[in-house]
């Protein structure tokens, strides 16, 4: 979580908020904060961080684990209407890469003010040239996008 | 923000919307439990939850739904003290 905690400022910045969650008690998040967190950031996490004991939350987002008790690395961006934009489910030994989840964001604020006119193409960075999916683009994404540029 | 008062019963989060483990589950006449089981899908409505929360020095409870309105990052993790 510390990796995400790093990038904050720059979540925040494209206006979106963080909140982690474990199986563990607000109370160990407490001292795991204390304790390793904050001398990985600055200042400590500066987001919430929440605690699902019971594994509840997990259940409804598919990533609780019953037999182990514990929850995968789930990831889950959520628009402003509370619609899952995307999700990511790792299994525990492989971390996130935090730059592709920002990336995503600006992807779908992209398409977001764009009221759906836009889509973004693989591999799409903020900047990039967006696709206008219509009639006239039937056939003739080559001319507007390649996957080699 | 004021600390909420701790007591020692087992906070968890907990989806809001579900049957509460208190309640009667519905059970179909062959016998079988019938639970309701919400799946986060993309696309769809993100389940709302509360939970209690640790933030910056205090105690809190977060509703998700609180802060729709927002792009939000919601990031699991298998647990505290743990390597990745």
């Amino acid at each position: 979580m510390s990796a995400v905690a790093d990038k904050y400022q720059e979540l925040q910045d494209l206006g979106v908020e963080v909140f982690s969650v474990s199986v563990d008690s607000h109370f160990v998040h407490k001292m795991w904060n204390d304790h390793e967190l904050s001398k990985m950031v600055e200042g400590g996490i500066p987001f919430h961080m929440l605690s699902d004991q019971a594994g509840n939350i997990g259940r409804a987002y598919g990533v609780y684990v019953e037999a182990q008790g514990i929850e995968l690395r789930g990831r889950f961006i959520i628009d402003p209407d509370g619609v899952i934009q995307a999700m990511e489910v790792l299994t525990p030994p492989v971390g996130r890469r935090i730059a592709e989840s920002i990336r995503q964001v600006q992807a779908f604020q992209v398409v977001r003010a764009s009221g759906g006119a836009e889509a973004t193409p693989a591999g799409w960075m903020p900047g990039d040239p967006v696709l206008k999916p219509g009639p006239g683009l039937v056939g003739n994404v080559w001319k507007e996008w390649k996957p080699n540029e | 923000m004021a600390d909420t008062p701790q007591g020692c019963a087992r906070v968890t989060g907990a989806v809001l919307g579900a049957p509460s483990p208190e309640e009667p589950v519905a059970q179909s006449a062959d016998g079988t439990i019938k639970e309701e089981i919400m799946t986060a899908r993309v696309g769809q409505k993100a389940p709302d939850f509360n939970a209690p929360a640790y933030y910056k020095g205090s105690f809190a409870n977060v509703q998700l739904s609180d802060h729709f309105g927002k792009w939000l990052l919601l990031c699991f993790y298998p647990g505290d003290f743990t390597f990745v």
